[in-house]
């Protein structure tokens, strides 16, 4: 036996780009990538196939691989990974990249692209993806040279959590993949990328400014948004302390949810289209309104010249871009949310300024009083399942067994009941596609977050429309043995759509009746799940209970009232104070103009 | 929302010098419906390695100060300056322009070309290509003088702009 090893010298430390890839991801913390493969990544599951320090679950379409991997970050505050082949593989991924841009989510994906040489011949499975995805991304990335390879996956995980966070895509030609590459070590959190700097603690004098405000406000309101939970855990524990302490009441978006308990009585509930009537007319009536990682989106704002007339706008974000971008402001802060509240704390302390008690007090005598109005109320009667029941018996019961329970949304009106009768007292446990509103996002994230939660209670509130999206899941469900919930509003419409028809179209249900539905039972079944059905009310307890004990995945098909519409409402192009509450108000709706109308 | 009076803005952009950037910055202003006036870009240090973007761009100030902040979060991004709202400075363009034509109407281009400053840097019997320095105004009033004598062909390269004074930018 003789020894065939050489005296290694400084040029043999070159491995494969794949390892280069794998090893660089391993020292960024990475232990999940969501993906599928294809001709152009074979290098990289070669690679994968000859470790164990990554997993990589197989989806069964690309869309869901980025949607998977956001329910991971999403419900970890880690970054989410994704590997795709090129072309078709990209391409079917863009969708949730945008989504992930929307909602500030921060996703590596890795795309892989026909060798360098055959770039722009129209070779097999070849798509400009640098190109397509430059707006859907924050920034992306075509490796060139092995010798960038392992600088840029460090420096795209960098872009992609700090700052305001985003998906990142790394485009990889597959001879760089093959290539031998030198590996460089992620460089120091201290270094300060060359261009790429964001702002990140705020500034003191804005922040004197906005406790001036605050102090002397006597109709003040906190509005939260989804900032607060991408700034940690402990952000959500300071929007709390600080709420208490200026004892103001508190509203969070739908991407805030969780941020501020939604049990704490300084709670106003969700704002916004679908919101409740004390946190909307609180907005439009405050005279000091706190924005804190929102970004006075057309969901939350309404009609522009109507919104919040009176008030002093404070708007701490960490994207200056979102400033003064929808709404004028008087106070910009631009900072993490977590430092802007710290500080705002500091301050107000600080500060001796005594708050007027006595308008603080009449205020909250209002807001009690717009509470009082129960506009959340339904009215369950009858054998037949009211969907905000169904939503709120699911909440009530998985409360009470007391495991830790983590929600994702489609997209509709099953979304918007999920939002307003599911409490959320914790950030990180409620995933939903706000800004680009994407149907089949829910199932995917509920299963990247059961991946990343593997004893969590995951549920995906669903439509019996949005669910077909990316019904494909379940198989990877099966596979991994992820006991996802599926807890499907079945109410046979797609019953936003049908809801808009019928208050903003004369009731012509154009193309919006879910026909030729599947068997989600008998579906659950094929997929090696379980299937239920709960077709009236005194099922319903049943089936939740029975849906929650089964150790594996579930579809659970609730059959739901048909025509029930999601209240309250601000109709397309109206104010905060121009809500329709019920079904009695419906007429309202019908007096929208065409103005309103062409708003979405 | 308030402010609807429009203006115009020359903002000068530092940029990485890298592949896409360019790409980046116009595919911010197609995507989101802002104009684009003119647009210029060459590397300006040493080793090539940054690149300045002036941009000439008109909108409400609150569009203005979007387009900044746009411009600004881009990761290759280094600096944005409006220069129209920081401060006096200057403004040139270069363009080339053909005029061809015979007799009375090529002594008059010749003659209105040396009142303008505008030098010939090609010369045919039946052409002239000359080349001016100058704001856009001054351009296109000369552009407007040779259009009944001849005027064939216009290339111009869009502002370069840079503060007056000691007030400058680097990345």
């Amino acid at each position: 036996m003789s020894a065939i090893t050489t005296p290694a010298p400084a040029t043999t430390d070159l491995r494969p780009g794949a390892e280069v890839i794998l090893r660089a991801l391993k020292e960024q913390g990475v232990e999940v990538i969501f993906g599928y493969p294809g001709g152009s990544v074979l290098p990289i599951y070669d690679a994968l196939f000859q470790q164990n320090a990554i997993r990589h679950i197989l989806v069964r379409h690309e869309q869901a691989a980025v949607h998977a991997a956001e329910g991971y970050a999403r419900s970890t505050g880690k970054v989410g990974v994704v590997l795709v082949t090129s072309g078709p593989g990209a391409t079917n991924a863009v969708t949730g990249l945008v989504d992930a841009l929307m909602d500030s989510i921060p996703i590596i994906c890795l795309t892989g692209q026909v060798p360098t040489h055959l770039i722009g011949n129209d070779a097999f499975q070849e798509a400009d993806t640098t190109g397509i995805t430059r707006p859907a991304t924050k920034h992306n990335y075509l490796v060139k040279k092995s010798e960038d390879l392992a600088r840029v996956v460090h420096e795209a995980f960098h872009v992609a959590k700090s700052g305001r966070p985003g998906p990142v895509v790394i485009d990889l030609p597959k001879d760089i993949l093959i290539k031998p590459a030198p590996y460089t070590d992620a460089p120091p959190p201290s270094t300060p990328h060359r261009s790429y700097r964001p702002q990140v603690e705020p500034d003191a004098a804005r922040i004197q400014e906005a406790v001036k405000l605050l102090k002397g406000a006597k109709r003040p309101v906190i509005y939260a948004g989804g900032g607060v939970i991408n700034a940690g855990p402990e952000a959500s524990r300071l929007l709390g302390e600080f709420t208490h302490m200026a004892n103001m009441p508190c509203t969070n978006t739908l991407m805030g949810l969780g941020a501020f308990p939604a049990s704490d009585p300084h709670f106003l509930g969700m704002l916004g289209m679908h919101g409740t009537v004390e946190a909307n007319l609180a907005m439009h009536g405050c005279d000091v309104m706190l924005n804190i990682g929102a970004r006075f989106d057309d969901r939350v704002t309404g009609r522009l010249d109507a919104f919040s007339p009176g008030s002093k706008k404070i708007h701490a974000d960490i994207d200056p871009s979102s400033i003064n971008k929808n709404v004028k402001v008087d106070v910009a802060i631009v900072g993490d949310a977590g430092r802007v509240l710290a500080a705002l704390i500091e301050a107000w302390k600080a500060d001796s300024t005594q708050q007027d008690k006595k308008a603080l007090a009449g205020w909250w005598q209002r807001i009690n009083e717009w509470r009082a109005t129960n506009c959340l109320a339904y009215k369950q009667q009858g054998p037949i399942i009211k969907p905000q029941h169904a939503v709120k018996r699911l909440f009530e019961i998985t409360r009470e067994t007391g495991r830790d329970t983590i929600i994702s949304t489609e997209v509709g009106q099953h979304q918007m009941w999920a939002a307003q009768y599911f409490g959320f007292d914790k950030p990180n446990h409620w995933l939903t596609s706000g800004g680009l509103g994407t149907m089949g996002y829910g199932l995917p994230a509920a299963m990247g977050a059961q991946i990343a939660h593997p004893d969590a209670l995951c549920i995906d509130i669903a439509g019996e429309a949005s669910i077909l999206m990316n019904i494909q899941e379940m198989g990877t469900l099966a596979q991994y043995r992820l006991p996802v919930k599926v807890f499907i509003l079945n109410n046979e419409y797609m019953g936003m759509v049908r809801q808009w028809q019928e208050l903003l179209h004369g009731g012509r249900y154009s193309e919006s009746y879910s026909a030729a539905l599947p068997d989600f039972v008998k579906l659950a079944e094929s997929f090696h799940a379980k299937g239920l059905r709960a077709e009236n009310a005194d099922q319903l307890d049943d089936v939740i209970r029975e849906m929650i004990a089964h150790p594996g995945p579930v579809i659970a098909d609730i059959m739901v009232a048909k025509d029930e519409n999601c209240f309250p409402m601000i109709p397309s192009g109206a104010a905060h104070n121009d809500m329709i509450l019920g079904p009695d108000q419906e007429g309202n709706a019908r007096s929208v103009t065409d103005e309103g109308k062409v708003l979405v | 929302m308030s402010d609807m009076n429009q203006r115009s803005a020359t903002i000068a952009v530092l940029v990485e010098n890298e592949a896409g950037v360019l790409a980046r910055v116009i595919g911010l202003f197609s995507g989101r419906g802002y104009n684009i006036d003119s647009l210029t870009v060459a590397p300006v240090d040493e080793t090539g390695r940054i690149s300045r973007i002036t941009v000439v761009t008109s909108g409400t100030e609150m569009v203005i100060e979007q387009i900044k902040a746009q411009l600004d979060r881009l990761v290759p991004v280094h600096q944005v300056s409006d220069l129209t709202l920081e401060g006096p400075h200057l403004m040139r363009e270069l363009a080339l322009i053909k005029v061809v034509g015979q007799g009375d109407h090529r002594v008059e281009a010749l003659r209105l070309a040396d009142a303008f400053r505008a030098r010939v840097v090609d010369a045919t019997t039946e052409s002239f290509v000359f080349e001016m320095t100058g704001n856009a105004e001054k351009i296109d009033a000369f552009c407007a003088l040779m259009r009944p004598l001849g005027l064939a062909e216009i290339c111009r390269t869009g502002a370069v702009a840079i503060a007056r004074g000691t007030r400058h930018i680097a990345a």
